[in-house]
């Protein structure tokens, strides 16, 4: 599970520096999903990225819901998949399935 | 996540603590195993993810929690600060690796050569693998040639649970030390542990490509993949 990315260092030092963060984080997959559960993503509201929860399909929708969770407080969990529409939207073109939780740093 | 929590996590990985996350996704509650008192179902599966190292997700009283393990860094010890160590230290960095490079020649260990991202250590090999004990997750490489230093690693090693031993040198080099450590009364099922002639055998000439070599073959093991042999 140790990524050489440490995201939640990432994530730790920008709420030092004042931004607003919300954390992204695989929690579920099924079949070729590109990251495995643990994967994490860190995004700021000023639009700063770090880490990954997909080979890059889905990082902008993350990003979307992501700012949400950073004005209401609520997290989400996000189901990614073939069978929902919304994954031909963002383009999950391997076919894999995945759920992604999203919270805010406070 | 709260902050204070994040903080928590962060203070256990510098302290080289294992510990899990434990996040109710319903609300983002969040549970620190250990620390935290949990469930004792949830405690369990938190002590196996930790084993695994592998995140896992339970239903507990109706509710989905995400279990999400934090060990510290997998480790590789090197000895012998060589220009394949020069090469390899880098790779192994790049992996997440905590690397301690081992060399009692002081003109070979030095910052200069290896950067500050490592731990230099410049003790015998056997006194500084007694120090830095091997565990389930550390690799070790012995790059020296010299069997002097190599031997005396290569035994700590192979008394240790390291998941990875690797030693340089050709086949004949080898069957050499094989006779050596025979006659240190290591058995043929501990001997076979060591990768030799190390790393996979992608026709490395290189001491970059021998570290490349390297590299993937501590990888391969650690995944257990098949070709993890050489």
């Amino acid at each position: 599970m140790s990524d050489q990315e440490d995201i939640l260092a990432t994530a730790a030092s920008w709420l030092d520096q004042g931004e607003t963060v919300a954390l992204a984080t695989v929690v579920e997959t099924w079949g070729s999903s590109p990251r495995p559960p643990g994967s994490r993503l860190a995004v700021t509201a000023s639009g700063r990225l770090a880490g990954s929860v997909s080979g890059g399909c889905i990082e902008g929708a993350v990003a979307d819901v992501a700012k949400q969770t950073m004005e209401t407080g609520e997290p989400q969990l996000l189901d990614f998949g073939i069978t929902d529409e919304r994954a031909w939207e963002v383009g999950l073109a391997c076919g894999g399935k995945l759920k992604v939780f999203v919270e805010k740093l406070a | 996540m709260k902050a204070s929590f994040l903080a928590r996590i962060q203070a256990a990985k510098a302290a080289a603590e294992p510990v899990a996350i434990l996040t109710r996704l319903s609300d983002g509650a969040q549970l620190l195993y250990p620390q935290d008192e949990a469930p004792a179902e949830l405690a369990e599966a938190a002590k196996a993810a930790l084993a695994a190292d592998k995140a896992a997700n339970l239903t507990v009283e109706g509710a989905e929690w995400f279990i999400q393990p934090q060990n510290p860094p997998l480790r590789l010890i090197v000895v012998g600060a060589v220009h394949v160590a020069q090469a390899l230290v880098p790779l192994a960095v790049g992996q997440g690796f905590a690397v301690t490079v081992v060399d009692p020649r002081r003109a070979f260990a030095t910052e200069e050569r290896f950067g500050a991202a490592v731990t230099l250590n410049g003790e015998w090999p056997d006194d500084a693998m007694a120090e830095l004990r091997p565990d389930t997750r550390t690799a070790v490489v012995t790059l020296t040639h010299d069997p002097k230093l190599d031997d005396p690693a290569l035994e700590k090693a192979l008394s240790s649970p390291a998941f990875y031993i690797g030693a340089l040198g050709s086949r004949r080099t080898h069957a050499k030390r094989v006779a050596r450590l025979q006659e240190a009364g290591f058995g043929e099922d501990a001997i076979a542990r060591i990768a030799a002639p190390v790393g996979l055998d992608i026709g490395a000439v290189t001491a970059p490509e021998i570290a490349l070599s390297i590299m993937a073959q501590i990888v391969a093991r650690r995944r257990g993949a098949s070709l993890g042999g050489s």
